[in-house]
């Protein structure tokens, strides 16, 4: 661009100063993620291991014999492993269908991501009105004559009930974030491929393993990370629909921080939950290395 | 294939779809449903599930409810405040990812990325002690700040793709024509990176209207809605659920439909 002129003496002192532009450019975002990001993050593992000047394991340890952190650990783990698959097969019908040849389907599509909307807060409440005892599951259920009297769904002792209809609420409302990447993925492939895999005889589950999953892997693997990623912050859904008798690590630390008012144990809980995500996301993303060969194939 | 089998392919597909639309759509209307009701509605059994008597008796009991609505400012306060933050920073970033090849840009580009995969929990804790120690704890100021940290990644990114998209050759031409490189972008990129910068923005108040891990651990008194929501969920009566749930989901919904197609060509750009 600039270099055209660079000849001309005097041009450059203004030469280099282009250089450095992007520099400059990108500057504000480096400081700001620098700020609000990579500090506070040191910030949480130095509270997590020093406690008045001393380093000790003590938040750690706090953390474990803790009477709610195996439930909680338990529950967010549960969640997790549960739901993907779910989620998945869901978002991917959601995404094929949106991309077949129906009338409509851009109707469809925008109906199945207007969940991508509503906030853990917003879907805990929503689905806390469906599943609360003179609630709307309820009341169908009696209505087609499924039950004879309000079944009692949110109950302490019941924990895989609460476990399911805290999926059934995540399912509804964050599948439409993997709907939209895979989507996005979709619509970067190709369409001879496709028809070429067609002409040859492939039927469509065929087509699906052998030509559509192998190309949208890219797209599945962020959707997995970032999957991954929310499933550690799952809070507000919970806290809507069970209120505090079922926790999550998240939960944990938002109770220990502005309950029990001690940075430690929630930066304890934290370093946990950050851990956790990373080491998780690194082996998915391991795992689900895309090779350049491997698509050609 | 014959017609036949093709009629059954097309015929299941929208089965298909009808149900999945069902599957989405019936717990909006029946938060709706249920907001627009009157209390002795919502606590009859069985509940109503068509719209007998339409009424604002839950919406104004959970609007009037104590704390309400100067949430519901501050809510907007912080929404604008992030938003006008992320942006400012943020959108330097993106037009030099778009427009310049330099040492370290691909690496800053996945440290970018990469941010988003911090879990939101780990940000808020140390930020409340922080914020205490500058003062702007309790305050819109700090919640703003956290929310801009949250959203700087996707405006970055996000605002890299809409300039990649304008053509470089427009800007040179203005250049060639006198002027420089800055009324360059003020004169002819940004009038049309305007669509998709307001698209980027939106998304930014979405984030933060939604957002309450962090909003509620770093206000005390202070609350932003959700916060608010959040803090007396414990003795909520039926009535402020209801009321509360559609009243957090209703403006989102709107800013999704806004930004539908946006939506897509965003994802597309992380997926690639």
């Amino acid at each position: 661009m600039a270099a055209t002129t660079a000849v001309r003496p005097g041009m450059t002192t203004r030469l280099r100063r282009w250089e450095g532009l992007p520099y400059w450019l990108v500057l504000p975002t480096v400081a700001y993620l620098g700020l609000f990001f990579v500090w506070p993050m040191l910030q949480a593992f130095e509270l997590s291991v020093r406690v008045g000047g001393v380093w000790t394991f003590d938040p750690f340890r706090t953390m474990y014999h803790d009477i709610k952190f195996g439930q909680a650990f338990r529950f967010t783990m549960l969640f997790l492993v549960i739901i993907i698959p779910l989620q998945f097969a869901l978002a991917l019908v959601m995404a094929l269908v949106a991309n077949s040849s129906i009338r409509g389907r851009s109707i469809f599509l925008f109906i199945f991501i207007l969940p991508l909307g509503a906030s853990d807060l917003a879907t805990g409440l929503i689905w806390s009105s469906i599943f609360t005892q003179h609630g709307y599951l309820n009341t169908v259920l009696q209505g087609v004559g499924f039950i004879n009297r309000p079944e009692i769904w949110i109950d302490p002792t019941h924990q895989t009930r609460i476990l399911f209809e805290v999926i059934a609420a995540e399912l509804w409302r964050s599948t439409a974030l993997i709907t939209v990447i895979l989507v996005a993925g979709m619509q970067g492939i190709p369409k001879e491929y496709s028809e070429a895999a067609e002409v040859f005889g492939a039927g469509f589950f065929n087509r699906l393993r052998t030509v559509t999953l192998p190309m949208l892997k890219p797209a599945i693997q962020v959707a997995l990370l970032l999957r991954i990623i929310f499933a550690f912050e799952l809070f507000a859904t919970v806290l809507g629909i069970v209120g505090q008798s079922t926790t999550t690590l998240a939960t944990e630390a938002w109770n220990w921080q502005t309950g029990y008012l001690n940075p430690h144990v929630a930066a304890a809980y934290a370093t946990l939950i950050l851990g956790m995500s990373v080491g998780l996301a690194s082996i998915v993303a391991r795992l689900l290395r895309t090779k350049k060969e491997q698509l050609m194939r | 294939m014959n017609i036949k089998a093709r009629h059954l392919k097309t015929a299941s597909l929208y089965v298909l779809a009808i149900v999945l639309s069902l599957w989405v759509l019936a717990p909006i209307y029946l938060i709706a449903l249920g907001a627009f009701s009157t209390s002795a509605a919502v606590y009859s059994y069985p509940l109503q599930l068509l719209p007998h008597h339409i009424s604002t008796t839950n919406m104004s009991f959970f609007v009037h409810s104590a704390g309400i609505i100067p949430a519901l400012e501050r809510s907007v306060y912080v929404a604008g405040l992030s938003l006008a933050i992320a942006l400012a920073v943020g959108t330097p970033a993106g037009y030099a990812l778009a427009r310049f090849k330099f040492r370290g840009g691909s690496t800053l580009q996945l440290g970018i990325v990469g941010t988003r995969a911090f879990p939101i929990v780990i940000l808020a804790i140390p930020l409340s002690v922080t914020f205490i120690r500058w003062g702007i704890d309790d305050s819109v100021l700090g919640v703003s700040l956290a929310h801009a940290a949250l959203a700087l990644p996707l405006v970055v990114l996000t605002t890299a793709s809409i300039f990649s998209g304008i053509s470089v050759e427009l800007e040179e031409a203005a250049m060639t024509l006198g002027c420089t490189r800055a009324s360059a972008i003020a004169r002819v990129v940004m009038p049309l990176a305007i669509p998709g910068l307001a698209a980027s923005a939106i998304f930014v108040l979405l984030l933060s209207w939604n957002e309450v891990f962090a909003a509620s651990t770093l206000t005390l008194l202070h609350r932003t809605l959700p916060a608010q929501v959040l803090a007396v969920l414990d003795q909520a009566l039926l009535p402020f659920r209801f009321a509360g749930g559609f009243f957090l989901l209703a403006p989102a919904l709107v800013i999704v439909f806004a930004i539908r197609r946006f939506l897509f060509s965003m994802w597309g750009v992380v997926v690639k």
